[in-house]
This record gives C-alpha cells, sequence and structure tokens, in this order.
C-alpha cells in the first residue's frame, strides 16, 4: 500500500469536519486546539495515509495538499 | 518511511490550485460553494484558459465570486448574470464565458434572463448552486426550498397551498432548445466531488464548439441557513433533497 502524507493549511482550516468522514483509514481529526479564527483546525492523528487525496478533494476551502511516496 | 521523506514536490498528488487566489474564503464552514470554486478553478487550470476565461459574478453568498478566482471577472446585478454573460460572450467570441450564479439569483429574481439565456442559446458556462434556501439575507424561503422544510420566512415548513411548489428550474431548462448540456451534480463526498469536476470540465468543453449554454446544478448545503452542523447538513441533502433533485445528466446533445 502507498504510503501517504498531508499538509494543512492551519490558518485557512475553518474546523467543518466535511473531510472527517471521507478519510478512509481515520487519519484526521479535529484538534482540541483552536487557530487565529478560533476553529478547531484539523489535524493528523496518526500515519496510516495512504495519500488517496479524498480529504483535499472535499476540502471547501482547499487547505489540504497531499504527497503520495511513489 | 517518514513523513518528511514523503513530502517532496516529486510525490505531490494534490494541492490548491493557482487559479484560486490566496484570499480566505468568506464562506461558512462547509459550504459547498468553496469546493464549486474549486473544481471550477481546476477545470480552468487543467485546460490551460486561465488568460481567455471570464466569470460572472452574482448577487447572494458568492457575490464576491470575483475575491477568489484568479481569473477576469465582472459583477452582475442581481439576477442578470446570463444577460452579463450573454453580452461579454458576444463581444468576445474567443473566450470561456461562465456564470456562478445560486438559487436565489438564478431561479428567482433572474428567473426570466435564466430563462431566455437559455432558450437563445448563448455559447456559455452557467454554474448554479442549488441549497433551497436564501442564505446570505438568513435563510429564507427560496423558490427551490423544499414541500415542509422549515426557513425563517417558513418557520411551519413550506405549506404549498400557500407558498407554491419548489421549482425544479433544471428540468424546465432542460427542455430548451438552446441548451446543449444539462446536468445536476453535488459535491459533499469525494466522489460526487469528481463526477461533478468531469461535468464542469464537459460543461467548458462544448463552448468550443458553440453548441449552446451549458448548464451545471451542483445541489449543496447551508449548513447555517439550515441550522445544522456541515457533516449533518450534508447528510440532510442526501436524504431530503436528492429524492426531490435527483443527480445525473437531464440532457446531453450530441
Amino acid at each position: 500500500m502507498a504510503k501517504g502524507a498531508i499538509v494543512i493549511d492551519i490558518e485557512r482550516c475553518k474546523g467543518c469536519g466535511v473531510c472527517i468522514p471521507a478519510c478512509p483509514n481515520k487519519v484526521i481529526a479535529l484538534a482540541k486546539k483552536v487557530n487565529n479564527k478560533g476553529y478547531n483546525y484539523l489535524e493528523v492523528q496518526n500515519d496510516n495515509c495512504i495519500g488517496c487525496a479524498n480529504c483535499a478533494v472535499v476540502c471547501p476551502d482547499g487547505c489540504i495538499t497531499v504527497y503520495r511516496a511513489k | 518511511m517518514n513523513r518528511e521523506d514523503i513530502i517532496k514536490p516529486e510525490n505531490l498528488v494534490y494541492r490548491r490550485t493557482p487559479v484560486l487566489t490566496d484570499n480566505v474564503m468568506h464562506y461558512c464552514p462547509g459550504c459547498g460553494h468553496g469546493t464549486a470554486h474549486r473544481l471550477v478553478a481546476e477545470v480552468i487550470e487543467e485546460m490551460g484558459i486561465q488568460e481567455k476565461t471570464i466569470g460572472i459574478a452574482p448577487v447572494g453568498c458568492s457575490v464576491l465570486a470575483y475575491n477568489y478566482f484568479e481569473v477576469d471577472m465582472q459583477e452582475a446585478a442581481h439576477g442578470r448574470a446570463p444577460a452579463l454573460a450573454t453580452a461579454v460572450k458576444r463581444l468576445k467570441p474567443d473566450f470561456f464565458v461562465f456564470s456562478y450564479q445560486g438559487d436565489g439569483d438564478l431561479a428567482a429574481i433572474g428567473t426570466g434572463e435564466t430563462i431566455h439565456a437559455c432558450n437563445r442559446g448563448e455559447n456559455i458556462t452557467m454554474i448554479f448552486i442549488n441549497n433551497g434556501i436564501y442564505g446570505m439575507t438568513g435563510g429564507q424561503m427560496a423558490p427551490t426550498t423544499l414541500e415542509d422544510m422549515k426557513t425563517s420566512t417558513s418557520p411551519y415548513g413550506r405549506d404549498t397551498s400557500i407558498m407554491g411548489n419548489p421549482l425544479k428550474i433544471t428540468e424546465l431548462l432542460a427542455q430548451l432548445p438552446g441548451t446543449c448540456y444539462v446536468t445536476r451534480q453535488a459535491v459533499y463526498t469525494p466522489a460526487l466531488v469528481r463526477k461533478c469536476k468531469r461535468a464542469i470540465r464537459q460543461a467548458f468543453e462544448n463552448q468550443k464548439e458553440n453548441k449552446g449554454v451549458s448548464f451545471v446544478e451542483i445541489v449543496s448545503n447551508c449548513n447555517s441557513g439550515w441550522k445544522m452542523t456541515p457533516t449533518a447538513a450534508n447528510q440532510w441533502l442526501e436524504e431530503n433533497m436528492l429524492p426531490f433533485y435527483p443527480l445525473g445528466d437531464l440532457k446531453v446533445s450530441k
């Protein structure tokens, strides 16, 4: 299985959580901390990411950059 | 493999398209407008038509759309985006022209302009975001509001005996000879987003062949207006909006 990684633009994230059910491996969750706008931003909670880009594809604010090792 | 080994330019599979500006969108968290904006921008990037695209911004939640697209934009009077798109396309027929409207703009105040632009068969792409409510003004009932749906002006639910029936404007437009491609899409799951992007791509490609109006309806959420969390609103959309507004192509001209 390919190994992936995501980079989240924390200050752009509004914490809507639409990406969370889109992730097949439960990699992402909302943080307990908030960003400068007061939103519980998205964070990576384990290293099971496969780089499928589902989270980035549904993100309304385009906060997620996805990498996948070849 | 370490995270640092994966995060390298050669491994990039998805990034925010440069056809969107760096401005943070003003939309509520989880609003489908952001996703729809991104899809339009990605299609423009993929087709390499950034310098040859002119967008028409509406009035409504997406009134500030011109702040988010890195293409030339014109702001239309309320509901008049198809009329302005007609003018722009006729003056610059080599350019790709798209209008971007919500249901209040396209299906209420702008119904006349919408129907006549579609009937004339202007060679434009129309993007229509349908969330069944007036979002910007505070969640009032729209023509597209579902039967029994509660809004701030129908607090006991839409009673069709006095408030009229929800308007399926996309079905209406599919009957007009001027439209070449009429489709209804949604953007709340990854698969639907990818499908919607293909539909928007097709809608832009049609302009190369002078086929007429390409119309893409996107059934979207309004979690603030519906008074739900973003994920609950997406669930509600699937259970209530989609049975009345079924997804799929309504018209595809050869």
